[in-house]
């Protein structure tokens, strides 16, 4: 096939949506369909078509349900993760507002790919450790923090995946000595990962001033706050 | 007790109603009983009713209705946004506004800086109390 030469231009006018200055025959005069039949020996040129994979021999099914059995709607979902808000960029300082550390503030650190935001408090001085929050469980303020000394390349969603333990057989004999298997120890692996992440966060944060008490204090709604005018 | 700012041309008012919440803008002439029209250095000259506006105790010599590049020259001449923002008032408004574009770090350490005050005054209190017992 020839290359297109440039974008294809209609012959044929548009007067309205729809409707062409220009009827079916006169189109066809414009077109020169005429001549290019007649350079073709009355009939327009066609290649010919092009060869037909063979399909392979299917038999007829032994079974046939009884009533028509209905077909699953298609779902074309492409899961990807939550938009991030704008208001929140590596290095912001987050408000926690429910769960275990709710009023704590704490420093963003990235979007993991499930959408949950990887924070940190950093632990040392604040007690939030590494941990996923959700999007809708946080306030964006406006005050950032130096995140680039940090390297968080390693932590994704299966590093906070719980472990699965094998279930044990309880025993008679075991029963009393149960307690002692449930206790679950952080693994000094995790701490040291806290412990690199949080030692460059924590100089970047006491070079602001009073960004440090700032961290440390819980946020609370005081009298006379109204949250909706309130700027963070 | 009679009026002390009455609707004259150069009064300058500021909008206390509507889209234009907020701006200064100088009567230029009087459209009628409840009406004036108002003009200002950034906006259109328009007419508006005097329950959206709150008259000052400045006001500017210019004549009825003139050119904005009088008006402009008249409102340099009088300093009128220097006044405003000298004024208690203006400075009331200034204050406001910057308490309410506080960020959320802002706030706290205003928090700090007002316990620091207090703590302060109150040292100098005790001071003094003991001064005067003794």
């Amino acid at each position: 096939m020839a290359p297109k030469s440039a974008k294809k231009v209609s012959r044929n006018p548009e007067l309205i949506r729809g409707i062409g200055k220009y009827s079916r025959s006169r189109m066809y005069h414009k077109r020169g369909l005429w001549a290019i039949k007649a350079k073709n020996g009355g009939a327009f040129p066609r290649h010919a078509p092009a060869p037909k994979p063979s399909l392979p021999i299917t038999k007829s099914p032994k079974f046939y349900p009884a009533d028509d059995v209905k077909k699953p709607l298609l779902n074309k979902r492409n899961p990807r993760p939550t938009k991030l808000r704008s208001s929140i960029s590596p290095g912001t300082v987050l408000i926690i507002l429910a769960g275990r550390f709710k009023g704590k503030r704490v420093v963003f650190l990235k979007q993991l790919p499930s959408g949950l935001l990887l924070i940190t408090g950093p632990f040392k001085i604040y007690g939030v450790p590494l941990r996923r929050v959700n999007q809708s469980y946080l306030i964006a303020t406006s005050t950032k923090v130096d995140i680039s000394v940090v390297n968080f390349e390693k932590f994704d969603d299966k590093y906070f995946a719980k472990k699965v333990e094998k279930k044990k057989k309880k025993g008679e004999g075991e029963f009393f000595e149960a307690e002692k298997e449930e206790k679950n120890v952080l693994p000094q692996e995790k701490k040291d990962d806290q412990k690199s992440v949080d030692t460059p966060l924590i100089k970047s944060i006491e070079g602001v001033p009073d960004l440090k008490t700032y961290l440390a204090a819980r946020f609370s709604l005081k009298a006379g706050m109204k949250p909706h005018e309130l700027v963070f | 007790m009679p009026f002390k700012r009455h609707v004259e041309i150069g009064r300058v008012a500021l909008i206390n109603y509507g889209k234009e919440y907020g701006k200064l803008v100088v009567i230029v002439d009087v459209v009628d009983q409840n009406r004036a029209l108002v003009d200002a250095p950034d906006m259109v000259r328009v007419q508006m009713n005097f329950k959206r506006l709150s008259l000052t105790d400045i006001k500017i010599d210019i004549k009825r209705v003139p050119s904005k590049k009088t008006l402009i020259a008249a409102m340099q001449e009088a300093d009128v946004q220097g006044r405003w923002e000298k004024s208690s008032w203006g400075r009331k408004l200034i204050v406001q506004k910057r308490r309410a574009s506080l960020n959320d770090f802002d706030r706290f350490k205003l928090m700090l800086a007002k316990i620091k005050r207090g703590a302060l005054i109150r040292q100098e209190l005790a001071k003094l109390k003991k001064e005067s017992a003794s």
